[in-house]
């Protein structure tokens, strides 16, 4: 599907380009709202791969919610100042070497081992057969597992969030 | 039976593009035909408001990060009744049951934040409760 | 009719001993606003009775071993023995935060709240057979550990505990689940049976990549369980921490994370035991030794024993390095033999400390034992077995360590641990020297009252570690036949 890879693409250019504003802006709020960007991008990805649930848990937590306390934090520290001084990007060569070792690294070990990459059927995209058969919803099927299968996991998961919430509590009041 | 994403998505795609049509289009409309006025009172931020004093650059309270981080708990707690929201018939009382223990557990801090006073951002930190 | 959820009844009770702590956990919690503070002792009454049930429950959970939710838990002697061990771990825990909270004016219900969550986590990786289980599970633990080490909030030292273990936590956490992933989508399961099906299966999912996860595993795991190079969080937060925390923290986690590190290791890697080897011989000897060399240098008490646990982690790992029934009995009766000593130690360092903590160096302890005569023949105790001197718990842990490690012919690293025993002996005997021979100090004059938990907190961890030394096969037959679970 021409249109369909022509959507990766754009999602693909503004999770990459998003990133890239994020690392490179000097006004903390303009990264905060490049980093926003680049993760609409990424929800787009999946949704892209039918994944609806993680879709939305990208947009409604990361989206949504993560980056208000990412905004929170900005606007509790003053960073006029900061904004002004010079940026601590004096090691920029040791950083181009790293990256430059890191990316070789990766290369190699991508070429060395592309047999090893059976985790996936990578043969070409989904024909129209497989597609049809997923379109019962990635999300009923990941209800079902969630609910049944992996029954223990998600009641416990709620004591994670009663810890936390007791933990933040404990931790940021001033008073207990 | 869709047959591709794009297809399967066809309807969100239209109304996308429509929305952006309808927002490009008012903008553009309004670029045309409106009038420029262009002078200090019309460039302020309320024109014919309060005059703004100061920065907006403020910094904000720390107490605001824990109801932020509350949010951050009570969220993920929200999207999980997402997925339970779409197969709950299937599940039956079981899935009831499920869900209400989940519920009950996150509720139990809900009950102890709010006792705590970690809510009340009026009053002054710490008369939620007498020491 | 009953209710059907999804879980049986038989299920529910495999889950029992963490169902009564996250119920008296929420509880506490609840409550807490509604009694105000006029009842600060009942919250800790009401954990060491949840936590003696919590060990009525995993007891009464072995009578029917077997898995629970579908293979996610598995009740076996293992799961029963670190459960209990944690729960033992958490009431001596209570049993001094009595006395040190109402000294710090610290008694709220949270810390007893935020204590059985963590004992709760803790009990659910005892117990897991599934990663995801593992992962939830340390993440509970490990939060609560996470606050409860800045519990006191005005103190800055606490704070910096907090902070700094949180941060290297999570970032550890992070490996861990790194590592996680990368099985799942190596193996396509997360199951530790289903991992060890496939691994020893003839088509075996490619050895590099499940290596690679072992590895990351293994550095969240090497974290968590202090042991070199992951350690250095150790000294800083069981220095900053309130002193029963730093006890808790060294005997709780710890003998979780290494059920964890067994079971993983053991169960689902075993089949790629020679692969991932290197990782763990190099990491005992590296905790060993910079353990036992950065202790000889201390001057602070709590920062002593925080690189002495980084030792002891050494020790543990040096059974692992064994793959036997025989290392990993060895380990098990290592973990409480070293619980009780170490808590012991801990609580003797916490009375002496007095109000604010103010005296942990080492030469407040001078003339303790002309002074208080009863605290220094415990600490002699605790000590002696941390050197491993027979008749006490730590010499036959030691012993078991180093028989596992020649059994496995590890002669090198057998002989390299008891090189690095004795220079542990050097730097506990100072203690005594010091306790001993020394003129009193102005610490060693003043005598709080004993409060009877705080009795009950010094005599239990001696009795337990002279017990362990006098009667060792009692515990070792039960981790014995338990270890030969973990495969």
């Amino acid at each position: 599907m021409l249109i369909d890879t022509i959507f990766f693409y754009v999602f693909a250019l503004l999770t990459l380009g998003g990133g890239l504003l994020t690392i490179t802006r000097r006004n903390a709020v303009h990264s905060a709202l490049s980093l926003i960007v680049s993760l609409l991008g990424v929800a787009g990805l999946y949704l892209m791969q039918q994944a609806e649930f993680l879709f939305a848990v990208q947009i409604v937590l990361y989206v949504g919610g993560i980056m208000v306390l990412f905004l929170f934090v900005i606007m509790l520290v003053n960073l006029d100042l900061s904004a002004k001084e010079r940026q601590f990007n004096g090691q920029w060569m040791v950083a181009l070497v790293a990256v430059a070792a890191v990316g070789a690294e990766i290369s190699w070990f991508l070429y060395r081992g592309q047999g090893a990459f059976q985790l996936a059927d990578t043969a070409g995209a989904p024909s129209a057969a497989a597609f049809a058969v997923t379109t019962t919803g990635n999300t009923e099927i990941l209800a079902d597992v969630l609910f049944q299968e992996y029954l223990l996991p998600f009641e416990i998961a709620s004591i994670l969030l009663l810890v936390a919430v007791v933990g933040a509590v404990v931790m940021a009041k001033k008073r207990i | 039976m869709p047959t591709s994403l794009t297809e399967t998505y066809f309807p969100v795609l239209l109304q996308a593009l429509l929305a952006m049509a309808l927002a490009a289009g008012l903008l553009t409309a309004s670029y045309l035909l409106g009038k420029r006025v262009r002078n200090k009172v019309k460039d302020m931020p309320y024109e014919s408001g309060i005059v703004p004093t100061g920065d907006a650059r403020q910094r904000f309270s720390v107490k605001f990060y824990l109801v932020g981080m509350l949010f951050i708990l009570f969220d993920i707690e929200a999207i999980f009744l997402y997925p339970w929201a779409v197969v709950f018939r299937d599940l039956r009382m079981a899935g009831f049951v499920e869900m209400l223990i989940f519920v009950v557990l996150i509720l139990s801090g809900f009950f102890y934040i709010w006792k705590k006073g970690a809510l009340d951002w009026s009053k002054p930190e710490g008369a939620g409760r007498k020491q | 009719m009953p209710v059907n959820f999804g879980a049986t009844a038989t299920d529910l009770i495999r889950f029992l001993p963490e169902i009564i702590l996250t119920v008296m956990g929420t509880a506490l919690m609840v409550l807490d606003p509604v009694l105000h503070k006029r009842a600060s002792h009942a919250f800790g009454h009401l954990s060491i009775f949840a936590l003696l049930a919590g060990i009525g429950g995993a007891v009464y959970a072995q009578s029917n071993p077997g898995t629970a939710f579908g293979g996610m838990l598995v009740v076996d002697g293992f799961a029963t023995y670190f459960r209990v061990l944690v729960m033992v771990v958490g009431i001596l825990t209570i049993l001094p935060s009595y006395g040190f909270l109402a000294r710090q004016q610290a008694e709220t219900s949270e810390y007893h709240a935020l204590l059985l969550f963590s004992i709760a986590g803790q009990c659910m990786m005892a117990a897991a057979n599934d990663l995801i289980i593992v992962f939830i599970g340390l993440e509970i633990s490990s939060i609560s550990s996470y606050v409860l080490a800045g519990y006191l909030r005005d103190d800055k030292r606490s704070n910096e505990a907090a902070l700094k273990y949180f941060l290297l936590g999570s970032f550890a956490t992070a490996f861990f689940l790194y590592g996680v992933a990368i099985t799942y989508g190596t193996v396509g399961t997360v199951n530790l049976t289903a991992i060890r099906a496939a691994l020893s299966g003839a088509d075996a999912p490619p050895v590099v990549f499940i290596t690679l996860a072992a590895a990351l595993m293994f550095v969240g795991l090497g974290f968590k369980v202090s042991a070199a190079p992951f350690q250095v969080w150790a000294p800083d937060v069981y220095q900053g921490a309130p002193t029963p925390v730093a006890a808790f923290l060294s005997a709780g986690p710890k003998a979780a994370a290494f059920a964890v590190f067994l079971r993983i290791f053991l169960t689902a890697f075993g089949p790629i035991g020679a692969d991932w080897l290197p990782l763990v011989w190099m990491a005992a000897l590296l905790s060993m030794t910079v353990g036992n060399f950065a202790a000889l240098m201390q001057t602070n008490v709590k920062r002593m024993l925080a690189y002495s646990s980084i030792a002891h982690a050494g020790y543990v790992l040096v059974a692992l390095t064994a793959q036997s029934d025989t290392g990993t009995a060895a380990a098990m009766f290592y973990l409480a033999a070293y619980a009780f000593m170490n808590i012991g130690a801990f609580a003797v360092v916490s009375h002496v400390s007095g109000r604010g903590e103010r005296y942990q160096n080492i030469d407040d302890l001078a003339g303790l034992g002309r002074k208080q005569p009863m605290m220094a023949a415990m600490l002699t105790i605790f000590l002696l077995s941390l050197i491993g001197v027979p008749l006490t718990g730590g010499f036959f842990g030691k012993f078991y360590i180093f028989k596992a490690a020649l059994e496995s012919h590890l002669v090198w690293l057998a002989v390299l641990g008891l090189l690095n025993s004795a220079v542990a002996a050097y730097y506990y005997l100072r203690i005594l020297v010091m306790v001993y021979m020394h003129e009193p100090g102005e610490a060693a004059g003043q005598t709080e009252p004993l409060t009877p938990g705080f009795r009950l907190a010094l005599i239990l961890p001696a009795l337990g570690t002279l017990f362990l030394g006098i009667f060792p096969t009692w515990v070792l037959d039960c981790a014995g036949k338990s270890a030969t679970l973990v495969k």
